[in-house]
């Protein structure tokens, strides 16, 4: 059954580990829906949080293939139940004064926040779920959007269960 | 101690206990090459092209079990290399291949001979790294090693700027690091495995590089002994199981044996050990194996599930995994089995069709009559490899050096140098016309080093397997397949300092093997005209099932299997 996955890697901190593990899914033809990495605690080690589309079958081969690789040091699959997920997009929307009030509420609605205003366009923050930040973005469509940035998801388990856990 | 980065990695190198390099010079490497130069424990072999000293350490490290080294310069030096790295990627071959970049201050600025190498070699290595400080030099040459020759082999490149090599730094001598055999599997897979060995009524092995690579050949016989079971080798495999023995079905796959087909759709068990299920071997994955449940035993977790689903995984050192799971399987009479093996095998030999490729046969017969007894063989690839991997009688492990997985047109003269220069015994490469002018320039390493060399040419003036193809699948229509102005290789050997001999039909055969053998064990060519309609069967065309195999072309006959 095709679906999303979200898998959470620790890797050294080398030059050349985000090739390698970016290229190890386009030259094995995984698809990556978003990517997003970042430093943990340890300033050696980051975290790359890649949200994927494919089967059961799939993800067994990434998970081996990524393990495979000398960088990466653990690669766990997150259960879309018992994890967070959570995006950063940023939307930045043509709007005047007389618009701008429509705008805010909805913002409020959505617990988001304004976080550039000018003249013609505000750029508006949404860290949510997925599912929220597409809910909202579909309700902007109505303005005129100038431009969107996102960060892709990064993911975390609930609880006191980490990826250090075995 | 301090010493300079050239000098580490030379030092790192002896640490290993390496004294055998191949590879070739230029700008940003001669510092390192200098320090070669006051370095008397570690021979350096240079080769004509960069190709062929890769694939001189890849023959090198197939013939002897140790890693082979290969040193190249930046740029074109350092993409010369890519072909042998891939070549050694696909075989699992251990090779560490040290490159030197442009010092750190123009890395990344487009600089003479600059190219970015990890990048490039990231998807054919099994890791790479560049070093950008002096202190980080020796332990990456030391993980090089470790993950060369750890749990699945494979190549392993360190690019080293120029002033790194340059700047001095301080170095400790380190123990050895053993290599990690990576195994990974409980006494419950064990004992679930040796279940359905044991309950098998019709077991069959099949056995891949994964044996040689790590010494099982022992296990194997033992494990086939015990459980009453044939054994077919794929390609990669061949020499890991000894040819002579009645149980053996031969070769598995596209130009496998009739036999190892009728295996494969009789059997109840497949016992798949340090193999792969590469597409060569199973063809067609939903055809592949009907009534068998498999067991695969394999160093690489990744293989398991990947192309064929399996009943039973261990992954685990072949050897490791063979001498823990004998004590739990029973040893049992098979003979029923094992007598319908030996009926097939007369039934359908290798060369049954006694037109087809008799010839090629009789060649490679009188050549391993005439070669000395100890001689390895390598090969280039097309149909005189595929000759070889049937009609040759191999025996014992690392005798058999051929690029499987990539199928590197190219690789058989330098593998040769390789293993001449590892092993000290005679080799032989099995080359065509085509493949041998990929590589000839290198004649000129064997000559140069006087190496026991040498290439046996089937010579049938065209593009062989791809015009086999274009015969079978392209309606006759040989594009691009038909080699003419080819030298005169009597000619050509003599210009390179070599010997040459001509064989032009069948009847200087005997006599000129003879000659060949016993004038001399310096590097020689012995070509050998061959019909251009030769052909290589069987043939499982691509995608076919086991039972569509083709062992007739004259009649152009399919016969289903029974």
């Amino acid at each position: 059954m095709i679906r999303r996955y979200v898998l959470s890697i620790l890797v050294k901190n080398t030059s050349g580990v985000l090739s390698k593990v970016s290229g190890l899914f386009s030259r094995r033809g995984y698809n990556i829906r978003s990517l997003s990495v970042g430093e943990t605690m340890d300033p050696a080690v980051s975290r790359i949080t890649i949200e994927l589309v494919g089967d059961e079958y799939i993800l067994e081969q990434i998970k081996k293939q990524l393990n495979k690789l000398v960088d990466v040091i653990k690669v766990k699959a997150l259960r879309s139940q018992s994890s967070v997920y959570k995006e950063l997009v940023l939307v930045k929307v043509r709007v005047d004064h007389r618009g701008r009030a429509g705008i805010i509420e909805l913002c409020d609605i959505f617990r988001t926040r304004i976080v550039d205003t000018g003249r013609h366009s505000v750029i508006i923050e949404m860290a949510g779920s997925p599912e929220k930040n597409a809910a909202l973005l579909r309700l902007l469509e109505e303005y005129d959007i100038l431009e969107i940035s996102r960060t892709g998801i990064t993911a975390m388990e609930r609880g006191e269960s980490t990826i250090y856990d075995d | 101690m301090q010493l300079t980065g050239a000098q580490i990695i030379l030092e790192c190198l002896k640490e290993q206990g390496v004294d055998t390099i191949f590879g070739f010079p230029g700008g940003t490497i001669l510092p390192v090459y200098d320090a070669l130069y006051q370095c008397a424990e570690i021979d350096h072999f240079l080769t004509c092209h960069e190709q062929h000293a890769a694939h001189a350490a890849d023959g090198y490290a197939r013939a002897t079990g140790k890693p082979g080294i290969v040193f190249a310069t930046s740029g074109p030096g350092s993409t010369n290399l890519v072909t042998g790295i891939a070549t050694a990627y696909m075989d699992s071959v251990p090779i560490v291949a040290i490159t030197a970049n442009v010092v750190k201050a123009n890395l990344g600025k487009d600089s003479f001979q600059e190219v970015d190498i990890t990048g490039i070699t990231t998807p054919i290595t099994k890791h790479n790294m560049i070093v950008k400080e002096i202190d980080d030099l020796a332990d990456a040459i030391r993980e090089a090693f470790f993950i060369a020759t750890s749990g699945r082999p494979g190549p392993v490149l360190i690019d080293v700027p120029k002033d790194i090599t340059t700047m001095v730094g301080e170095y400790r001598r380190r123990p050895l690091m053993a290599p990690d055999r990576c195994n990974d599997f409980w006494p419950s897979e064990l004992e679930e495995a040796a279940k359905i060995a044991n309950s098998a009524e019709r077991p069959f092995i099949i056995a891949g590089g994964g044996i040689i690579a790590a010494g099982a050949e022992k296990e194997l016989q033992t494990l086939a002994d015990t459980l009453g079971a044939p054994v077919a080798t794929t390609l990669m495999g061949i020499g890991g199981y000894p040819e002579s023995s009645e149980k053996y079905t031969g070769m598995i796959g596209m130009h496998g044996s009739k036999t190892s087909a009728q295996c494969v759709l009789n059997s109840d068990v497949i016992i798949a050990v340090g193999m792969r299920f590469a597409d060569r071997v199973i063809s067609n994955r939903n055809k592949f194996a009907p009534q068998a449940r498999i067991i695969h035993i394999d160093v690489d977790p990744a293989e398991i599930n990947k192309n064929i689903p399996a009943g039973a995984e261990i992954v685990g050192n072949a050897k490791d995994v063979l001498v823990q799971w004998q004590p739990r399987l029973e040893k049992k009479d098979r003979s029923a089995w094992l007598e319908q093996v030996r009926a097939w095998k007369k039934e359908f030999p290798i060369d049954r069709p006694a037109k087809n490729a008799r010839y090629p046969k009789k060649v490679l017969e009188t050549l391993q009559r005439y070669a000395p007894a100890d001689t390895i063989f390598t090969t280039e690839v097309g149909q005189h490899q595929m000759w070889a991997a049937q009609f040759l009688e191999i025996n014992e492990p690392r005798k058999l050096l051929t690029s499987g997985g990539l199928g590197t047109m190219g690789f058989g003269l330098g593998a040769a140098i390789g293993a001449a220069v590892g092993t000290g015994k005679p080799v032989v490469n099995i080359a065509g016309d085509g493949s041998f002018m990929m590589n000839l320039q290198e004649l000129r390493t064997a000559v140069k080093y006087n190496l026991p060399v040498t290439v046996l040419i089937m010579d049938n003036h065209v593009l062989g397997m791809v015009r086999q193809w274009q015969t079978l699948f392209y309606d006759k229509r040989y594009s691009e397949t038909t080699l003419d102005a080819e030298p005169d290789y009597v000619q050509l050997a003599a210009a390179f300092g070599a010997r040459g001999y001509h064989v032009k039909d069948e009847s200087e055969l005997e006599e000129t093997m003879k000659k060949a053998f016993s004038e001399g064990s310096g590097p020689a060519i012995i070509a050998c005209d061959i019909h251009e309609d030769e052909s290589v069967l069987p043939m499982i065309p691509g995608g076919a099932g086991f039972d569509e195999i083709i062992i007739d072309l004259e009649e152009d006959k399919q016969e289903a299997g029974t």
